[in-house]
C-alpha cells in the first residue's frame, strides 16, 4: 500500500515509521522542512535511506499533494495540527483524489463526531483523553 | 434578517456595521480576545467571543435561526468549514464566503461552499474591464443555470465585422444580446444591425463557448 501522511508531528511521524517498518510505500508531507529531524529520531538509517519519502509543502496547495504522490496514495492521514486543515485536506484527498481510505485527526470532539457522521473516518484523541481521565478519576479510591 | 458575521477584522466588522446601520439583525463572531474587547465597545451584545468553527460557538450565535451565514475570517480553511456546517449541519441557506488566496477558489467549489468572494478576482475582473483591448469580459455567470453574459469587443480584420447580426456564425447556444458602439449607448441589435469594428456585443451563451465566440470577433489566426 502507498501510504501518504500529511503532518509529521508527534502522531504523524509515528504513524509513518510503522507503515514503513511494516513494508509499506510511505510519503510524508508537512509545511516545515525541521519536522524531517522527527522522522529520523530513534532510527538506525535516515527515513530516505530507509525508503522513505518526504516533501516540504502546504497541504492545501494542490501542487504540494501532487508532488508528495497523492495520486497514487492509497491511505490518506491527516495528522496536522489544525483540525480545519485536516479537515479541508481531508475531504480534497476524498472528493477530488478518491482516495480509498482517508483518516484525519480531529481534536473538537463535536466535530469529530458530526464529520464521521458524514462519511469522515475521524479519530479524535480529546474523546479518547476524556475516557480515560473519565475511567481514572471514578475508579474507588482506597486509603 | 439575521446574519451571522464570523471574523471580526476589516471586512467582518465593516460589515456588521453596514448591515446594522441597515436594520438587520447581526452577531459578529470573533476569536481573538483583544479584538473582541475593542469592538465590543462599539457593538456591545451584537459581538461574541469564540472559534466560529466550533459548533457551540455557532450555536451560542444562534445558527439554528440565521438566515445568512458570512465567514470572512483570514484563514481559508476555516471559512469553508463554517459554511460548511452552516450549510449542512443547520441547513442555512444562505452563506456567503471569503476567499483570501484565490488559489483556494477550486477548494470551495469542490466544496459546494459558495458564493465565494475573492477580492484578488474582483480586482482582475476590473483590471479586464478597464484595460482596453483586453478581448472578452465575464459580466455575468450563472452556474447553476448554465448561464453566461460576456462582453467582447470587436477587432479590425474579425469575421464578424461588417456583418449583419444575422450572418454571424454564432455557435448553437449563443445570441447577442446589446451592442455598444464606441462613445454611443448601447441598444439590443435586429438581425440588420451591422458590427463594426470598436463595437462592443454583449453576448449570452451556454458555458464552454466562449472560445468559438470570440473567434468570430477577434481577427482571423489570431492567438488568445
Amino acid at each position: 500500500m502507498m501510504v501518504l501522511v500529511v503532518g509529521a508531528g508527534r502522531v504523524g511521524s509515528a504513524v509513518a515509521k510503522s507503515a514503513l517498518a511494516a513494508g509499506h510505500t510511505v510519503s510524508v508531507l508537512d509545511e516545515d522542512p525541521l519536522s524531517h529531524e522527527r522522522l529520523d529520531a530513534g532510527q538506525t538509517t535516515s527515513w530516505e535511506d530507509a525508503g522513505g519519502r518526504f516533501t516540504v509543502g502546504t497541504a492545501i496547495e494542490i501542487d504540494a499533494l501532487l508532488a508528495a504522490g497523492i495520486e497514487e496514495a492509497d491511505v490518506f492521514i491527516c495528522s496536522t495540527n489544525g483540525d480545519n486543515t485536516n479537515l479541508t485536506v481531508a475531504q480534497i484527498a476524498q472528493k477530488q483524489f478518491g482516495i480509498p481510505r482517508v483518516i484525519v485527526r480531529v481534536l473538537d470532539p463535536a466535530r469529530s463526531e458530526w464529520y464521521a457522521e458524514q462519511g469522515l473516518n475521524t479519530i479524535c484523541p480529546t474523546k479518547i483523553a476524556i475516557e480515560m481521565f473519565k475511567n481514572a478519576v471514578l475508579e474507588p479510591v482506597e486509603r | 434578517m439575521y446574519v451571522i458575521v464570523v471574523g471580526g477584522g476589516k471586512v467582518g466588522l465593516n460589515l456588521a456595521r453596514e448591515l446594522i446601520r441597515n436594520g438587520q439583525e447581526v452577531t459578529l463572531v470573533e476569536q481573538d480576545r483583544g479584538a473582541y474587547l475593542k469592538i465590543e465597545q462599539e457593538l456591545e451584545h451584537a459581538i461574541q467571543y469564540g472559534d466560529g468553527t466550533e459548533l457551540w460557538v455557532l450555536e451560542r450565535a444562534g445558527i439554528q435561526r440565521a438566515d445568512l451565514v458570512v465567514a470572512v475570517t483570514g484563514d481559508d480553511e476555516d471559512n469553508i468549514l463554517i459554511c460548511q456546517v452552516a450549510k449542512e449541519k443547520y441547513m442555512c441557506e444562505r452563506i456567503i464566503a471569503r476567499c483570501n488566496n484565490p488559489r483556494n477558489l477550486q477548494h470551495f467549489k469542490l466544496l459546494g461552499i459558495g458564493p465565494a468572494v475573492s477580492a484578488t478576482d474582483l480586482i482582475l475582473n476590473l483590471i479586464e474591464h478597464e484595460v482596453p483591448g483586453h478581448g472578452l469580459v465575464h459580466l455575468l455567470d450563472l452556474p447553476d443555470e448554465q448561464l453566461e453574459i460576456i462582453e467582447v469587443e470587436v477587432m479590425q480584420g474579425a469575421p464578424a465585422a461588417g456583418l449583419p447580426v444575422a450572418d454571424i456564425e454564432l455557435p448553437e447556444g449563443s445570441l447577442i444580446i446589446s451592442v455598444l458602439p464606441r462613445g454611443k449607448p448601447g441598444f439590443v441589435p435586429s438581425g440588420d444591425t451591422v458590427i463594426q469594428p470598436g463595437d462592443e456585443v454583449l453576448v449570452v451563451l451556454d458555458p464552454g463557448l466562449e472560445q468559438a465566440i470570440t473567434s468570430q470577433f477577434a481577427p482571423t489566426g489570431a492567438h488568445r
